[in-house]
């Protein structure tokens, strides 16, 4: 394509302009991003306290964190006892909302996807169903409270004028369960159109051969949109999780007063309070040592999804090879008949 | 295979079949519709609807009280502690804005050096920024604290508006969009012409790149508006003329006795509607942005 002339103005020495364009992008991020993920990867390994010159203490922020301290030693309890409990609640959180909104999503994506459902709308329903996905969590928090709070003045004890009011948000699975409800009304709008773009992929014609062979709309999810979407689900799966790690603002602001909801307390929350908390004594070195934990479970996470998303890619790549082989053959074959 | 009756028969049962189901997901998608705005509407309700009103029960039509409940907000002391409207949105306002120009224009330069030029590093730069693109906020946040106290910028705005200039994902949907739709020959075009490269850059590949740019700048608007994490971290004393609006609605919601319910509605009701206006007016691209992949959180 490129003449020769082409080729040598673009080699000639326009090279240091790359470097001038991308260098504001990475000195902020030295300074901003990674200078700070060094910072706490220190700070994992240094006791906790406000001092300048904090000491090395091993691995001991993570024993604490991880194995159980010894009895009569309060506070490490507390610690270790605060971050397994919201391990717990993640996991229960994030496998409570992320079910129910996969199967949700995909159910919608493949009706608005479907060729044969005629379906005037569309574009509003669309609209309606991502809306609350971009208001902001701490209103959302604030709405869900009122509907839902313990207070006898809260929607759902002014609706139901139950004896005694309702107490969803200080018991146990109350609160879990209305965290997960929050979280699949905020995401599945999201989670669906992702899937749809991805349905959208999939070539229109094995939908049509379908529909000709007579096959039925249970026959056409199972047999071609859910085998050609297993890449899309895998990684809406894997940032979700990663994304569940990071579940911070509902869980941390799902409740009246000054103390934080330890049924929904999640691992970001621990995270949070632990440096946050209290300036006097704040506990960089648990705070750290569980970041540490997080980023290592995220690194493996992410390494999975560029798995998942190369894979296309090497297939394709070996496909071609493989053509490019069988070219040879018959060019070689073709080159035999000639001679 | 029993299904041997005439064709125009045959025709008309499918055809039942498809307006019945089309009926059935049709009664399925109001029912989520409606789950979707009920409790934003109870919420525009209850803002209109005074303290004795909204304890009594609830009602799904609006009354007239909404002026009364903003000057509750102004006079208790209860809420005019922290909860100043205008100044939120002011503070949020800066704070979104200028993070959602620094982040477009740098992420457009950096896409931009990493699609146009050859360098030593390019690819090495690219393999980077995919790596660390994936690095939650939370995992660096005691180190940025660290950070923070060690360089003194603890309530200052700095730290939550500089580092919106680096934005990985956001540089990787565009070199993506960049590669995909960016036609290189304008620049050899413009450079014969004598332009220098950053007029280039400016005059001739920003306005070509507009699409990716209005969509990328919608989305780190409202995510910057929505950030409570960041802005608590930072504005640790919480002074109620720096703190934003997510900062001030979360202290309302936290207030436990003596809350006056109408003025609490009023409040959240304040802080979603610059959102949902802008939600309203650029929806039609905000579906098709999230529908091309280039939104990560």
């Amino acid at each position: 394509m490129a003449t020769a002339a082409q080729r040598r103005i673009k080699s000639v020495s326009y090279a240091k302009y790359g470097y001038i364009f991308i260098l504001p992008f990475f000195i902020v991020y030295f300074i901003f991003s990674l200078t700070p993920l060094l910072q706490t990867f220190v700070l994992a390994f240094q006791e906790n306290g406000a001092r300048t010159d904090l000491a090395w203490v091993g691995l001991d922020n993570f024993k604490t964190i991880l194995a159980k301290p010894a009895e009569n030693d309060f506070k490490a309890l507390g610690i270790h006892e605060s971050f397994w409990q919201g391990v717990i609640n993640i996991m229960i959180i994030w496998f409570g909302n992320f079910l129910p909104q996969i199967a949700l999503s995909l159910l919608l994506a493949v009706w608005f996807t479907d060729l044969r459902v005629k379906m005037p709308g569309k574009g509003f329903f669309k609209v309606v169903m991502y809306m609350p996905n971009i208001i902001t969590a701490a209103s959302v928090a604030g709405l869900f409270l009122s509907l839902f709070g313990d207070s006898s003045y809260s929607v759902i004890n002014t609706l139901l004028k139950p004896d005694e009011p309702y107490k969803i948000i200080t018991s146990v699975w109350g609160s879990r369960i209305l965290v997960m409800f929050i979280q699949v009304w905020m995401w599945f709008g999201n989670t669906m159109i992702m899937l749809m773009s991805g349905i959208q992929g999939i070539n229109e014609s094995l939908f049509e051969a379908a529909e000709i062979d007579g096959a039925t709309s249970t026959q056409t999810f199972w047999k071609i949109t859910f085998p050609l979407l297993k890449t899309i689900m895998v990684y809406t799966l894997l940032t979700s999780m990663i994304g569940g790690l990071q579940m911070f603002d509902i869980p941390y602001m799902l409740h009246t007063g000054n103390i934080v909801n330890e049924n929904i307390k999640t691992v970001a929350v621990f995270v949070y309070e632990m440096f946050h908390g209290n300036f006097a004594k704040p506990s960089f070195g648990y705070s750290a040592a569980a970041s540490v934990i997080l980023f290592v479970i995220t690194s493996i996470l992410g390494a999975l999804v560029f798995y998942v998303q190369r894979d296309k890619d090497a297939i394709e790549k070996k496909k071609k090879q493989k053509q490019a082989i069988k070219e040879w053959k018959r060019k070689q074959k073709g080159g035999g008949f000639s001679i | 295979m029993s299904k041997k009756i005439t064709y125009d028969s045959d025709k008309g049962g499918y055809q039942n079949k498809v307006i019945m189901k089309s009926a059935a997901i049709y009664a399925a998608l109001i029912l989520l519709t409606l789950i979707c705005l009920v409790p934003i509407w109870i919420l525009i309700v209850n803002a209109t609807r005074s303290h004795n009103e909204i304890i009594s029960g609830i009602s799904l039509i609006p009354k007239g009280y909404l002026a009364e409940n903003m000057k509750t907000l102004k006079e208790n002391s209860l809420y005019n502690k922290f909860f100043h409207p205008l100044i939120g949105m002011r503070n949020s306002l800066i704070i979104a804005g200028l993070c959602c120009g620094l982040t477009v224009f740098f992420s457009g330069m950096t896409a931009y050096g990493l699609v146009v030029y050859d360098f030593k590093l390019k690819d090495p730069a690219f393999v980077f920024i995919l790596a660390v693109m994936m690095v939650p906020t939370q995992v660096t946040a005691v180190g940025f604290m660290k950070l923070l106290i060690n360089m003194n910028l603890l309530d200052s705005y700095i730290p939550l508006i500089v580092p919106a200039i680096a934005a990985p994902a956001i540089v990787f949907f565009m070199r993506q969009y960049m590669l995909s739709s960016f036609p290189l020959d304008i620049i050899e075009a413009a450079r014969i012409d004598g332009s220098n490269e950053f007029r280039t850059f400016l005059t001739i590949s920003i306005p070509m790149m507009k699409p990716a740019f209005a969509v990328q700048a919608i989305f780190a608007f409202i995510s910057k508006w929505n950030d409570y994490y960041n802005q608590s971290l930072v504005l640790v004393s919480g002074k109620p003329n720096q703190i934003t609006m997510p900062m001030m609605v979360q202290k309302v919601i936290a207030i436990d006795r003596n809350a006056d319910y109408g003025a609490n509605y009023t409040a959240i009701f304040l802080s979603i509607i610059p959102v949902v206006v802008i939600y309203i007016i650029l929806s039609r691209f905000i579906i098709g942005g999230v529908a091309a992949g280039g939104v990560k959180e």
